[in-house]
């Protein structure tokens, strides 16, 4: 990779990191842990990957990008903020009466948001029905999709790999955060998903595993991605729980709880 | 009197809609000789997805399909569609409120030998209580057709209840479907029928064998559940004072209870439900079935009277 590409998307990274603190603070609500270990994906999709323009968001020609782990919305409204899709003041209205950022991404009032999510595995379906749309209007458009590792336990996510693979969806990305952490502990002892990589590779998909937090690595997996014909592509990306805020890290009750302002002033502190 | 099932209707007029509008796309669960979307994936296979049986994630697809322009048609049997993949209705298709029809056959009891499990009893209040949702219930195979032609140019999520059964066309050719209005089939003073479906048929069955007993009995066809007629269920109501309503789903959530709770709010009026009553299908032919609860033209009839002399007793 360039290296003053590589200077810009980790400043993009510090940023949203910022913000998702920041706006969590002031909701008071939200899910932080799971936002802070997706920042490195969703910044080199938007700051990278993704032809999108904030002037245009309907565009029929955009990429597109379904965060299907909804819960994670600090991260993508930070991302989609920083690119400009919205004025960034607007993330202080996380979660509160009227806002346009609800709880989880609603596509109805945001602009920006290709899908409604929320419900978990619900999000993949629909990025494969995106994904077949290309394929049967010939758009060149690539559709991407981000999971939660706890997300695999849902039924629902091993029937939109099947399909994905029988439909040859090969302009179809989708990451696993993989995080290790669900709200309940280790996604080991909750319910065993493992070995994930094994699972979507005998579900007939392109599997690649990288470190969540290395652009070069989310990078050349996506460039991967892009060259292989015939099958849909999962990234499987290692990650940090609360990545950046060292209270934070493989902390499980972080998942789903906003930091004090005392708490969010320290986390800045570290984040620089 | 020409019988044919609505799902034969839905299957013929979709076919033909595919040609008119390329948008169309239409996805089943390895059901499609069965829903008869067969006949859209013959003429077109490249817009006909085959999900296989995995309906939360067709819905899915569907959601997906429809935010990209598509106008997403979904069959398989109602109590697969509205009960397995409700959630996928619910939050990635109502909510949103994207432009997904679902085309569910083989609704009610009148799916009849595969029992119970098979047979679709609480759809249509799944499907009324979603925000967004249009709730269609064509009461033959002409009407099917209109819905089906309309609900392919309305923006929005639409539900439309079918059957498997062969069923009277009683509606003529030239019937104009007019989305949320109820249709007065039959005048009538001494009670009125709300009914939908094959009931609607039943119900005039009923009247007519009423009439020689010098009942008149009014009949409306009640094609939209959602959104609801009020303003034609009180005028009826009004001129007729006794209500019966009939439907080939259970009382509870679907036509009964929309219209217990327009004239509960507006105009009490004494009412009887027909319908499923809070019990679960079986096994049998569907005119066994209709038999057994009621569904045919004596327990029509009886509710009737029965409702009549509650009126007049007051």
């Amino acid at each position: 990779m360039i290296e003053p590409k590589l200077e810009e998307l980790t400043a993009h990274a510090k940023e949203i990191r910022r913000m998702i603190v920041q706006m969590l603070a002031e909701s008071k609500s939200g899910h932080p842990g799971g936002s802070l270990s997706a920042v490195e994906i969703v910044t080199a999709l938007y700051f990278a990957e993704m032809k999108v323009d904030p002037a245009n968001p309907r565009s029929p020609e955009r990429d597109r990008f379904v965060l299907s782990k909804g819960h994670a919305a600090p991260v993508l409204y930070a991302a989609l903020a920083e690119k400009g899709f919205f004025p960034k003041e607007e993330t202080y209205s996380l979660r509160k009466i009227g806002s346009r950022l609800q709880g989880h991404p609603d596509m109805k009032r945001l602009p920006g948001i290709d899908m409604s999510t929320g419900s978990l595995g619900q999000g993949i379906s629909a990025a494969v029905g995106m994904a077949i749309a290309g394929k049967l209007d010939h758009k060149d458009y690539r559709v991407h999709s981000l999971l939660g590792d706890g997300e695999c336990e849902e039924g629902m996510v091993w029937e939109a790999a099947m399909a994905a693979a029988h439909y040859k969806l090969d302009n179809l990305v989708a990451f696993i955060d993989h995080n290790g952490l669900q709200i309940d502990g280790p996604v080991s002892e909750v319910m065993a998903v493992e070995p994930l990589d094994a699972k979507w590779r005998s579900f007939g998909w392109q599997v690649i595993s990288i470190d969540g937090h290395d652009f070069g690595q989310i990078l050349n997996a996506l460039a991967e991605a892009r060259n292989t014909k015939g099958r849909p592509t999962m990234i499987i990306a290692k990650t940090v729980k609360g990545k950046g805020v060292s209270f934070m890290e493989n902390q499980v009750g972080w998942h789903g709880n906003a930091p004090s302002q005392e708490q969010a002033t320290q986390a800045l502190a570290e984040l620089g | 009197m020409s019988k044919i099932a609505t799902r034969t209707a839905y299957g013929q007029t979709l076919a033909k809609l595919g040609e008119e509008n390329r948008d169309i796309v239409v996805l089943d669960a390895d059901l499609s000789k069965s829903t008869k979307t067969a006949n859209f994936a013959k003429a077109f296979p490249d817009r006909f997805i085959n999900a296989g049986i995995a309906e939360a994630n067709m819905m899915g697809m569907a959601a997906g399909l429809a935010t990209c322009g598509k106008v997403p048609f979904v069959s398989t049997f109602a109590v697969f569609a509205t009960g397995r993949a409700f959630d996928q209705i619910r939050n990635s298709i109502a909510y949103p409120k994207l432009n997904v029809k679902i085309a569910a056959t083989h609704a009610g009891i009148t799916v009849g030998e595969d029992g119970g499990s098979h047979q679709s009893i609480e759809d249509i209040s799944l499907m009324r209580t979603l925000p967004n949702m249009t709730v269609i219930v064509p009461a033959d195979a002409v009407e099917t057709g209109a819905a089906v032609e309309w609900a392919a140019k309305h923006s929005g999520p639409v539900y439309i209840r079918l059957g498997r059964l062969d069923i009277p066309v009683i509606l003529p050719a030239e019937y104009k479907f007019q989305p949320g209005k109820a249709v007065i089939l039959r005048e009538g003073w001494d009670a009125a029928v709300f009914a939908c479906g094959m009931m609607v048929g039943v119900a005039l069955e009923a009247a007519e064998q009423l009439a020689t007993e010098g009942l008149q009995v009014a009949v409306v066809n009640v094609p939209t559940l959602k959104p609801f007629d009020v303003d034609t269920v009180i005028e009826v109501a009004k001129q007729a004072g006794a209500v019966v309503t009939a439907e080939e789903h259970s009382i509870i959530g679907g036509l009964g209870s929309a219209v217990a709770e327009a004239l509960a709010e507006n105009l009490p009026t004494p009412l009887e439900r027909v319908g499923i009553k809070d019990t679960f299908g079986e096994s049998g032919t569907p005119a066994a079935l209709l038999d057994k609860f009621g569904l045919n033209r004596e327990g029509l009839s009886a509710a009737i009277r029965k409702v009549y002399r509650r009126k007049s007793n007051k």
